[in-house]
């Protein structure tokens, strides 16, 4: 028991990197893209040694040559690959800023400033696990799964887009575990809102992690709170420096005005007000 | 090797003319990572109030060409807060520590002052008149000659290190307003914070802030605060400290020309976290490239 604890603990160690929590900011090469129609999935790679990344944090990514674009734009850590120096962003074009990073090509320099914020809680490895993703809000999920399975965990998820179309990579999120679907039309699983699924009568969970439109999270933290399960949300307030200095991103909570960037993104949703 | 020290007087020294401006920078520990804080003249830390503010609701941010607008409301915990709990954090940090107070009324700006004052490490407050983001207070007394007098003589008597004051551009003639306070027992002021502007969806119809309107900074307002620099410069004698859109050390320099005596960075700083010491380096770059021996030879140079 104790050799086998001691093996475990060593296997931890080897797998260790060095510790790493300064925030960089680097400029990452765009070495593959895939194009998803609204989204793009880039592929970053950077000449340095990539910080710690947890699953939930984020990245500032500057906008350059598009004079309509001042500030970065915060987007979530899809993917990292901690070998090969690479992260992946799923970018959906929004507005201006998200447009051109989505025009970048195989080749250009993306400067990033990372990572950012807190990532979600991981739970005990006897806990059964939801995730649930919706639109764009799946991709920092993506990551988070990937951890999990690698922790010995296998989460449940339950994806929803518009149209099956905005079920990204969605063979690749099955991997990792049970995946349901939802989409608006119809076009792939059940048809609605993922507060729709059958699946919340079918199953209790321990954990809930949501990453989506605030309407829908706010909708999947209401049955959580009505079935008293814990449950964390991902938040995506505008924001301007994404290091917690300009106080623009603010979410109102338990503790008054907090900073989305620094505090969250991820929140339990005992903590705000909802 | 540039002698880049500037003395502002009463005791403040600066390494070198950069500093960050309040609001745009925490309290300097955001920062650590990517700057190392003993290269900068100065941080000034988030605009504080005697009494906690939460500040306005969100959205409090609104991007525009080359620049943005903000409305936080001055957010902060109060100054008896920061003396308790964030002054024991920041108070070893090797290089100028200034606060930037704020009050609703005179008797805030006087109390928080005389808090302020027995702190050893805070070599200066930088008096914010000019935050246009709260109903009562903040600007109302930086837009007026009396108003701007009242305030700063008030804190005079009780605040003995540098008392710098932040203007406002809101103004019909700034430099009226800077020789009030310089009248009144400031020594120095600071330009220009933010210009007071609106954002509007289209689609919506909706305003892009909680509160309709907003402060204007970036790189679009930096000819503004270019010009009222080059003017009050030439209406008083004490120091004057430019800030308004300075994204690199060219910028930096303009200022100086224009005839401040330091400068500070704002939301550059959210742009690239690293940009303040890159100020620093490139104007020690264009000293050396135009053989000026010290920085301060820069102030007022410019030619006409």
């Amino acid at each position: 028991m104790e050799e086998a604890a001691s093996a475990a603990f060593f296997v931890f160690l080897s797998r260790q990197r060095h510790v790493n929590n300064m925030k960089q900011i680097a400029d990452f090469k765009l070495i593959a893209k895939e194009d998803y129609g609204r989204s793009v999935l880039l592929r970053l790679q950077s000449e340095r040694s990539l910080p710690d990344i947890v699953p939930g944090q984020f990245v500032q990514v500057r906008v350059d040559g598009s004079p309509s674009t001042y500030l970065r734009r915060p987007i979530s850590i899809h993917d990292v690959d901690f070998q090969q120096n690479e992260i992946s962003l799923l970018v959906q074009q929004v507005g201006e800023g998200t447009r051109h990073l989505a025009s970048a090509k195989v080749g250009d320099v993306l400067n990033m400033v990372l990572p950012l914020g807190n990532g979600f809680t991981l739970p005990e490895k006897c806990e059964k696990v939801l995730l649930v993703g919706g639109g764009i809000g799946i991709a920092p999920l993506y990551y988070f799964a990937k951890v999990l399975v690698e922790k010995g965990i296998q989460p449940t998820l339950l994806l929803g887009g518009r149209t099956e179309n905005d079920l990204i990579r969605l063979a690749d999120y099955q991997k990792f575990g049970e995946t349901h679907v939802t989409t608006e039309d119809g076009s792939l699983g059940e048809k609605g809102f993922v507060t729709m699924h059958s699946i919340w009568q079918k199953q209790c969970f321990d954990k809930i992690y949501v990453c989506g439109p605030k309407p829908m999270m706010k909708a999947v933290a209401k049955i959580a709170a009505e079935k008293d399960v814990w449950c964390e949300v991902s938040l995506e307030n505008l924001m301007a420096c994404g290091l917690g200095a300009c106080l623009c991103c603010v979410e109102d909570t338990v503790d008054g005005h907090v900073c989305v960037c620094k505090e969250g993104p991820v929140f339990n949703i005992r903590r705000l007000k909802w | 090797m540039v002698n880049m020290t500037i003395d502002l007087g009463r005791g403040l020294v600066l390494r070198n003319p950069v500093m960050t401006a309040s609001g745009t920078f925490g309290y300097g520990e955001e920062y650590t990572d990517f700057v190392d804080l003993s290269q900068l003249g100065g941080i000034i830390v988030k605009g504080t109030t005697l009494h906690p503010r939460e500040g306005n609701p969100y959205p409090r941010m609104a991007e525009t060409a080359s620049g943005m607008l903000n409305c936080v409301g001055l957010q902060n915990k109060g100054v008896q807060y920061f003396i308790d709990t964030i002054y024991p954090r920041i108070k070893d940090f090797d290089t100028n520590v200034l606060l930037n107070l704020s009050g609703s009324c005179l008797d805030d700006y006087v109390k928080g002052a005389e808090m302020v004052d027995s702190l050893d490490k805070i070599p200066a407050i930088e008096l914010n008149v000019s935050c246009p983001n709260v109903k009562q207070g903040g600007m109302a007394f930086g837009v007026t000659c009396a108003g701007i007098s009242q305030v700063v003589s008030e804190v005079r008597k009780v605040y003995h290190k540098h008392l710098m004051v932040k203007l406002s551009p809101n103004v019909t003639n700034i430099a009226e307003i800077a020789l009030a306070a310089e009248t009144a027992g400031a020594d120095s002021v600071s330009l220009i914070n933010t210009l007071m502007g609106m954002a509007i969806d289209a689609e919506k119809r909706k305003p892009k802030l909680s509160v309709i309107t907003g402060g204007l900074s970036g790189a679009c307002v930096k000819p503004v605060a270019l010009r009222m620099v080059w003017q009050v410069a030439k209406a008083v004698k004490i120091p004057v400290v430019g800030l308004g859109g300075i994204s690199n050390a060219t910028d930096a320099v303009e200022f100086m020309l224009a005839g401040a005596s330091a400068i500070e960075i704002g939301t550059a700083n959210f742009i690239d976290p690293a940009v303040s010491v890159k100020v620093v380096e490139g104007m020690k770059e264009y000293c050396e490239r135009h053989s000026f021996e010290k920085v301060s030879d820069l102030i007022g140079g410019l030619e006409i």
